[in-house]
C-alpha cells in the first residue's frame, strides 16, 4: 500500500518506523497478559507466564534494532506497489467474510473469486461474478458432497440439492 | 530386521492400488504446483491438510511426499522455460537453463533436469532409508534438554544464520513465537493470549496461518505488482532428447548435486536452495567448459536441479526421525502428521513402522511417476503455464479460503486469515522472511514444553542444558550460527549470505 521508493536517499524511513512501533505493542502486551498469570513454576522454576515474558522482551529489543535501523534508512528498498489491486484483493476477502453464513459457500466465494480476478485486470465484474459463483458451486459441491467437508450451505445450494 | 527387509516390506505397503493412487495424485499436483509460479509445495500440503482429515493418514501423507517431490521438479519446468523460478529451489536453474532453451536447447535441458532430479532423488531417498535407522537409534537416547538444543538450532538456522538480514529473520521468528503463546498452557491450563475469546483457546491454526502467509500475502504482493512486466514462455524447439555430449557433462554433475544436497537437507539448516548454490559454484569451478557458464552450461542446470531433489529428500530425514521440520514445507507436514495425532519421531519407528516404511519406500516409487510425467509428458505442463493470471490467482484464493472453512467454517477463522494475509504482505514487502515465523509457531509451543520438562528435571537448574555434551554442542553450534553471519554482514560480506537466503520451500 505504501508507494515509497522516490528517493534513492532515504534518511528516516517512517514506515519502518511504525514497525517498530508496532513490535513495541506486541511485545507489550504480552508483558501484560503474561503478568496476570498464575506462575505456577512447579519444580521447574518456568511457569506459563516465563516463555511469553521472555518473547515480550525479545520483541521489545528487536523493535529497537528495527528503530535504529529505520533511523538510519537501512532497510532495503521496497518495490513500488498498486494499492487498488491489493485493496480489491482485501474486499473480495472481506466480502466473502460477510456474505458466507447467509448466501452460502457458493456465492461468497464467487465474489472473491471475481473481485480477485478484478485485481489482476478482468475488469469485467457483471462476467466475472457467474463464472465465480458457478466455479465455486462446482467445488462446493465435490467437497461437500463426495468429500464430505462441511461448508456452509445458502440459497442456491439449498436449491440443488435440498438436504444441503 | 535391517533397513533392507523394512524396506522391502514398506514396498509391500505402497504398492497397494490405493497408495498408488495417492502418489500419483500427490506426484501430479506438485508437478502442477512447482510449475506455476507463485504457489510452492508448502503452500499446497497447507491447502491440504483440512481436505484430507477424513483420509486415511499413510495416504495422506504419501500424497504430502509426493507434493514434495514434485515441486522440486515441476520448478524446473518453469525456470527453463520462463526465466521465473517456479519455486525458489529452482532460482539458480533459471541461471543456465533459460539461456539453453532461448538457444533452442530447452529439451536437453529440461531432461537433464529430470534424469538428475530422478537420480538425486533414487540415491537420496536409499540415504534417507539406510540413515534412518541409525539416526533413530541416537535420537533414542535423547531427552528433554538434547531436543530443546536441537529446536534452538533450527530457530537460529531458520532465521539469522542465512538471509539478507539477522534483524527481520529473528523478528519473523519471534511474531511466530509469540503467535505460539497463544492458546491454553500445555502443563498448566492457563489460558493465555486469549482475550477471552474462546476460538482462541485452542490456539493459532497452523494451517490458517500458513495458507494466509503463502497463499494471500503472495496473492496480495504479486496483485501489487501487477502490470509491470509480463513474463514470456519460451517454445521447446527440438527434441527433449539429450545426445551423447549431454550425458557425458551430466552424470558427474548429477551426482556431486546429490552429495551437496542431501546433507544440507538434513541439516537445520533450512530450504532446499542452499545445496543449489553450492552446487551451482562447484560445477562452475569444476567444468571443462568454463566459457559457457552464463551463456547456458549443461553442468549449471544437471548439478542443482539434483542438488534440490536430493535436498528434499534430506529434510525428510530430520523429520522423520527427529520430529524436526528443517524447512517450511517440512514444517506444514508435521502439522499434516500431527492432524492424524502421529508425533513424527523415533517412537513412531517403533509404534507404526508399516507407516514410517511404507512413506519411504512410496517415496521411490513416487520418485519413478515423475520421471514420467516430467519427460514424456512435458507438454502438458507447459500449458500450464498459459493460464492467465487472474483466474489462476482467483482459483488459488478459493481453494486457500476452501481449506480454511472446510477445517472451521467461522467467520474469526477467515478474520484471521484475512488478518495474516495482510500481515504476509507487509512482511513481503519490506524483506521480512516467511519461513521463520511459520517454524516458530509450529516448534515453539514443542520447544517450550521440552525446555520446560528439562528444567523440571533438574529442578530449576539452568546448567543442566549445558551438562549433556550433545545438548552443549548443539546449543554452541547455534550460538555460532548466530553470531557469525552478525561479523559477516558488519564486514560488508553479507552479500553471500543474502545470495543463500531460504525462502519459503
Amino acid at each position: 500500500m505504501s508507494t515509497t521508493g522516490h528517493e534513492p536517499q532515504r534518511r528516516r524511513d517512517t514506515a519502518a518506523l511504525i514497525i517498530a512501533a508496532g513490535l513495541v505493542a506486541v511485545g507489550g502486551v504480552m508483558l501484560w497478559d503474561s503478568s496476570r498469570l498464575a506462575d505456577l513454576g512447579g519444580y521447574s522454576g518456568v511457569g506459563p507466564a516465563s516463555v511469553p515474558r521472555v518473547v515480550g522482551l525479545a520483541l521489545m529489543g528487536l523493535a529497537a534494532w528495527t528503530a535504529i535501523e529505520a533511523w538510519r534508512g537501512d532497510f532495503p528498498q521496497r518495490p513500488a506497489q498498486n494499492s487498488a489491486p491489493v485493496l480489491w484483493i482485501v474486499a473480495g476477502l472481506a466480502a466473502q467474510l460477510m456474505l458466507l453464513h447467509v448466501m452460502g459457500f457458493s456465492i461468497a466465494t464467487g465474489v472473491l473469486f471475481a473481485f480477485t480476478a478484478r485485481a489482476f485486470g478482468k475488469r469485467n465484474l457483471a462476467m466475472t461474478i457467474p463464472i465465480g459463483i458457478v466455479f465455486a458451486f462446482v467445488v462446493w459441491a465435490v467437497f461437500s458432497q463426495l468429500l464430505m467437508l462441511h461448508l456452509p450451505a445458502g440459497p442456491l445450494e439449498h436449491l440443488v440439492f435440498p438436504r444441503g | 530386521m535391517s533397513a533392507f527387509d523394512f524396506l522391502l516390506q514398506g514396498l509391500g505397503t505402497a504398492a497397494d492400488p490405493m497408495m498408488l493412487l495417492y502418489a500419483l495424485i500427490g506426484v501430479t499436483l506438485g508437478t502442477a504446483v512447482g510449475v506455476l509460479p507463485g504457489i510452492g509445495p508448502a503452500l499446497t500440503v497447507a491447502l491440504l491438510l483440512p481436505v484430507t482429515y477424513r483420509l486415511d493418514p499413510a495416504g495422506s501423507l504419501i500424497m504430502f511426499a509426493g507434493i514434495y517431490y514434485g515441486g522440486m521438479y515441476g520448478g524446473s519446468t518453469t525456470s527453463i522455460l520462463l526465466n521465473t523460478p517456479g519455486e525458489s529451489a529452482s532460482i539458480i536453474t533459471a541461471l543456465e537453463g533459460n539461456k539453453m532453451a532461448r538457444k533452442g536447447r530447452g529439451g536437453p535441458a529440461l531432461a537433464t533436469a529430470a534424469i538428475g532430479s530422478f537420480i538425486a532423488g533414487l540415491i537420496a531417498t536409499l540415504l534417507l532409508a539406510f540413515l534412518a535407522p541409525w539416526i533413530v537409534k541416537v535420537a533414542l537416547v535423547f531427552g528433554p534438554r538434547e531436543y530443546f538444543a536441537l529446536m534452538v538450532l533450527a530457530f537460529v538456522t531458520v532465521s539469522a544464520a542465512f538471509g539478507d538480514s539477522a534483524l527481520r529473520g529473528l523478528t519473523s521468528l519471534f511474531l511466530g513465537l509469540a503467535l505460539a503463546c497463544v492458546g491454553i498452557d500445555q502443563l498448566t491450563g492457563q489460558a493465555r493470549l486469549s482475550f477471552g475469546v474462546p476460538e482462541l483457546l485452542d490456539g493459532i491454526e497452523v494451517t490458517t496461518m500458513a495458507v494466509a502467509m503463502f497463499a494471500v500475502g503472495e496473492a496480495l504482493f504479486i496483485a501489487g505488482q501487477h502490470g509491470q512486466q509480463e513474463d514470456e514462455v519460451t517454445a521447446v524447439k527440438g527434441s527433449v532428447w539429450m545426445n551423447r555430449s549431454d550425458w557425458a557433462r551430466s552424470w558427474r554433475p548429477w551426482l556431486r548435486g546429490t552429495v551437496i544436497g542431501f546433507p544440507i537437507g538434513a541439516m537445520p539448516a533450512g530450504g532446499a536452495e542452499i545445496g543449489t548454490f553450492l552446487s551451482y559454484a562447484a560445477e562452475k569451478k569444476l567444468t571443462r567448459h568454463p566459457e559457457e557458464f552464463g551463456e547456458g552450461a549443461i553442468e549449471g542446470v544437471a548439478g542443482p536441479e539434483a542438488a534440490n531433489n536430493a535436498s528434499a529428500a534430506g529434510t525428510l530425514v530430520p523429520l522423520l526421525t527427529l520430529g524436526l521440520p528443517t524447512s517450511a514445507t517440512a514444517a506444514i507436514m508435521l502439522a499434516g502428521f500431527q492432524q492424524f495425532g502421529l508425533q513424527p519421531g523415533p517412537l513412531l519407528f517403533a509404534t507404526n513402522p508399516t507407516l514410517v516404511w511404507g512413506l519411504i519406500a512410496s517415496l521411490l516409487i513416487a520418485n519413478a511417476m515423475l520421471l514420467v510425467l516430467n519427460l514424456p509428458l512435458i507438454g502438458l505442463w507447459v500449458k500450464l503455464l498459459a493460464v492467465p493470471k487472474p483466474w489462476l490467482y482467483a482459483g488459488i484464493l478459493l481453494f486457500a479460503t476452501l481449506g480454511t472453512i472446510g477445517a472451521n467454517p467461522s467467520s474469526f477463522e477467515l478474520g484471521m486469515l484475512l488478518g495474516f494475509g495482510v500481515l504476509g504482505y507487509v512482511m513481503r514487502l519490506f524483506g521480512y522472511p516467511i519461513a521463520p515465523i511459520v517454524v516458530g509457531l509450529i516448534l515453539g509451543p514443542m520447544a517450550e514444553q521440552q525446555l520446560r520438562r528439562a528444567l523440571s528435571i533438574s529442578q530449576g537448574d539452568w546448567t543442566t542444558l549445558l551438562q549433556s555434551p550433545i545438548a552443549a554442542a548443539l546449543l554452541g553450534i547455534a550460538a555460532l550460527a548466530l553470531i557469525v553471519p552478525l561479523i559477516l554482514r558488519a564486514r560488508g560480506k553479507g552479500e553471500m549470505l543474502s545470495q543463500l537466503a531460504g525462502e519459503e520451500d
